[in-house]
C-alpha cells in the first residue's frame, strides 16, 4: 500500500507542476510531438521497406543457363560449384527436358514450336534456379556463378529493384539520422523544464530531505513529469499515424508504383506503430527527466 | 545510555578554515543540551554534523548507534527520520496551512493518512496550536510559526530534537514560551533535545547541561552550567 500511496502522490505532484509551468511544459510537448510525428514516419516506412523487401526477396532468383553441350557430369560439377558458394540459400535443377516440359505446359505457342526439337538440336539449356541469402549480395553471387565452368549466362531481376532497394536503405538512414538529432534537442528541452520545476520547489525538496524522505521519493514526482510530457507529447503524432496511414493505404489500394511493393495492411500495423510512438515518448521523457533530476537535485 | 558519541572529530571546510578541533563528547539519552559559543566557534558545524549535513573530515559521529561519517548519501533519510530539526527560520511552506505543514513530513515518508491526522493533531496539541490548525504561516506571529517547525519536528516521535538557534528571531517572551515548549517535550516524550544558542538569559533560566565551544575547541561541558561570558 506503501509504494502505491507515494505513487499517486507523485503522479498528483507531476500534473500539478506541467500545468504550474505551463508555457515550458507546451514547449517540451511541441517539441516531442514533432520529433514523434518523424519517428512514426520513420518506423511506418522502414517496416514497409523491410516488408516489401523481404517479398522481393522471396521471388528473387539467379538463373544460370549452362552451355548446350555440357553433360551431366559438368552439370554436377557446376553444382557443387554453386554449392560452395555462402550467399546461395537453395537451389533447384532442370534438364532441357524439364524445362521444355514445363514451357510447354505454359503456353500453347511453346507447345508446337518445341514440338519440332528433339532432344539433341533443343535450343533450351539446363538450368539452375538459385535463390540467395542476402538481396544486396545477389549482383556479387551473379558474377560468380558466371565464372563457373560450363556455365554460359547468368540472369537475375538486376536494374530496378535492387537500385530501388538501395535507396529506400539510405533514405532510411538519413531519416535515423535526423530522428538521433531531434531526440537530443527533444532531451535538452525536457531537462530545462524539468530544471525549472526543481527550482520552483527547492524549498519543498530541502524540507523533504530534512524530514527524511528517500531519495526515491523526491525524485519520482520529477521522473514521472518527464513521462507524462512525453504522454502528452505521442497524442498528436499517434492521431496521425493512424487516421494518416489508414488514409494512405486506401488512396494507393495498398500498393506504391507496383503491384510488386505492397504496403503493409493498416491493421495491427497502425497499433504497432502507435505503442512503439508512445514507448519512444515516454522513455524520451524520462531520460530528460533523470538527466535533469542527477543535475540538479543533489540527493 | 548515550544517544550521542562524537570521537575525534575534526571538521575542515573545502575553503581550507577548520570549525571543529578534536572534539569528544557523549550525550546521553533524554538528556537537554545547550551549545554555546560566539560566532565561528562551531556549534552551526557541530549540529550540522549530527544530521548529515556536513560530513566530519575526521573521526566518528555515532547518533543512535549510525556512524554517520560513513552513511551514504542514499541512506541519510534513515537518519533524518530519527531525528527532529529546528531553524531559525522556521522553514514552513507558505502555501500549506499549519496541518498540511506539519502532516508534510509524514506525507513524505509515507504514512496513512488516519495515521497521520492522529499523529499531528497530538503534535499541535504539544505545541499548544491546536486551534491554528487551518491558518497559513503568515497569519501566524514569529512564536506560533516557531511552533509549527515544532510540532513538525517531532511529529514523527523522533529520539532526537536539533535546535540550531530556534529563538534567534523572537522577543525574550516568545523565546521563553518556546524554551517551555522544548523542556515539555524533553520532559514528555523523552525526547533528547540539543540547542545551538547564544542568548543568555535562556541558558542561564534554564540550568540545563551546556557545552561550551570557541573558535572549534571545546572549552567545557557542565550539567546545570551556565553562560560563560569569560569562556566565550
Amino acid at each position: 500500500m506503501k509504494p502505491f500511496r507515494m505513487l499517486i502522490r507523485s503522479i498528483r505532484d507531476a500534473f500539478k507542476s506541467v500545468i504550474r509551468n505551463f508555457s515550458l511544459s507546451l514547449a517540451s510537448i511541441s517539441c516531442i510531438t514533432i520529433t514523434l510525428i518523424i519517428v512514426a514516419i520513420a518506423v511506418i516506412a522502414s517496416l514497409n521497406v523491410q516488408n516489401f523487401t523481404k517479398v522481393i526477396e522471396k521471388d528473387m532468383t539467379i538463373v544460370v543457363f549452362l552451355d548446350s553441350d555440357a553433360s551431366e557430369e559438368d552439370a554436377d560439377e557446376v553444382e557443387n560449384q554453386i554449392k560452395k558458394i555462402s550467399n546461395v540459400s537453395e537451389y533447384t535443377f532442370q534438364t532441357k527436358q524439364e524445362v521444355k516440359e514445363r514451357m510447354q505446359e505454359e503456353s500453347e505457342v511453346f507447345n508446337t514450336v518445341l514440338e519440332n526439337f528433339d532432344d539433341e538440336d533443343s535450343p533450351l539449356k539446363d538450368t539452375f534456379q538459385v535463390k540467395v541469402k542476402k538481396i544486396e549480395d545477389i549482383k556479387d553471387t551473379a558474377q560468380k556463378i558466371e565464372k563457373i565452368k560450363n556455365v554460359a549466362v547468368v540472369r537475375y531481376g538486376e536494374g530496378m529493384v535492387d537500385k530501388m532497394v538501395t535507396a529506400f536503405s539510405s533514405i532510411e538512414k538519413v531519416t535515423y539520422g535526423i530522428v538521433v538529432a531531434l531526440i537530443l534537442v527533444t532531451i535538452f528541452l525536457i531537462v530545462n523544464t524539468i530544471k525549472l520545476t526543481i527550482s520552483a520547489r527547492k524549498k519543498e525538496i530541502g524540507i523533504m530531505r530534512l524530514v527524511g524522505a528517500s531519495n526515491f521519493t523526491i525524485k519520482t514526482p520529477f521522473i514521472v513529469e518527464g513521462m507524462i510530457l512525453g504522454m502528452f507529447g505521442s497524442i498528436v503524432p499517434i492521431l496521425i499515424t493512424t487516421y494518416g496511414y489508414v488514409a494512405f493505404y486506401n488512396h494507393f489500394n495498398g500498393y506504391l508504383y507496383s503491384e510488386l511493393i505492397k504496403l503493409i495492411l493498416p491493421e495491427p500495423f497502425i497499433y504497432q506503430v502507435s505503442l512503439i510512438v508512445l514507448g519512444v515518448g515516454i522513455i524520451v521523457g524520462m531520460i530528460g527527466s533523470s538527466g535533469a533530476v542527477r543535475k540538479y537535485l543533489k540527493v | 545510555m548515550d544517544l550521542i558519541r562524537i570521537k575525534n572529530v575534526e571538521k575542515k571546510y573545502k575553503n581550507g578554515v577548520t570549525a571543529i578541533y578534536d572534539l569528544n563528547l557523549a550525550i546521553e539519552k533524554g538528556s537537554f543540551v545547550f551549545v554555546i559559543g560566539g560566532s565561528g566557534s562551531g556549534k552551526s558545524t557541530l549540529i550540522k554534523m549530527l544530521y548529515r549535513e556536513e560530513k566530519p573530515t575526521k573521526g566518528q559521529v555515532i547518533v543512535g548507534g549510525l556512524d554517520v561519517a560513513k552513511l551514504k548519501n542514499k541512506k541519510v533519510y534513515k537518519l533524518r527520520r530519527k531525528l527532529g530539526i529546528v531553524f531559525q527560520d522556521y522553514r514552513l511552506l507558505p502555501k500549506l496551512t499549519v496541518y498540511e505543514n506539519v502532516a508534510f513530513a509524514l506525507e513524505c515518508i509515507g504514512e496513512k493518512k488516519d495515521e497521520i491526522r492522529i499523529k499531528v493533531l497530538k503534535a499541535l496539541e504539544d505545541v499548544g496550536l491546536k486551534n491554528k490548525v487551518h491558518s497559513y504561516p503568515d497569519q501566524l506571529s514569529g512564536g506560533e510559526q516557531q511552533r509549527v517547525a515544532i510540532a513538525r519536528a517531532i511529529v514523527n516521535d523522533p529520539k532526537l530534537l536539533l535546535c540550531d538557534e530556534p529563538t534567534g528571531n523572537l522577543d525574550p517572551d516568545r523565546s521563553m514560551e518556546i524554551m517551555k515548549v522544548l523542556d515539555d517535550i524533553n520532559k514528555s516524550r523523552g525526547t533528547t533535545i540539543i540547542m545551538a544558542t547564544h542568548d543568555k538569559d535562556i541558558v542561564n533560566r534554564m540550568k540545563k547541561q551546556v557545552i561550551t565551544l570557541k573558535d572549534g575547541h571545546l572549552v567545557n561541558y557542565k550539567q546545570k552550567g551556565k553562560y560563560d561570558n569569560e569562556a566565550i
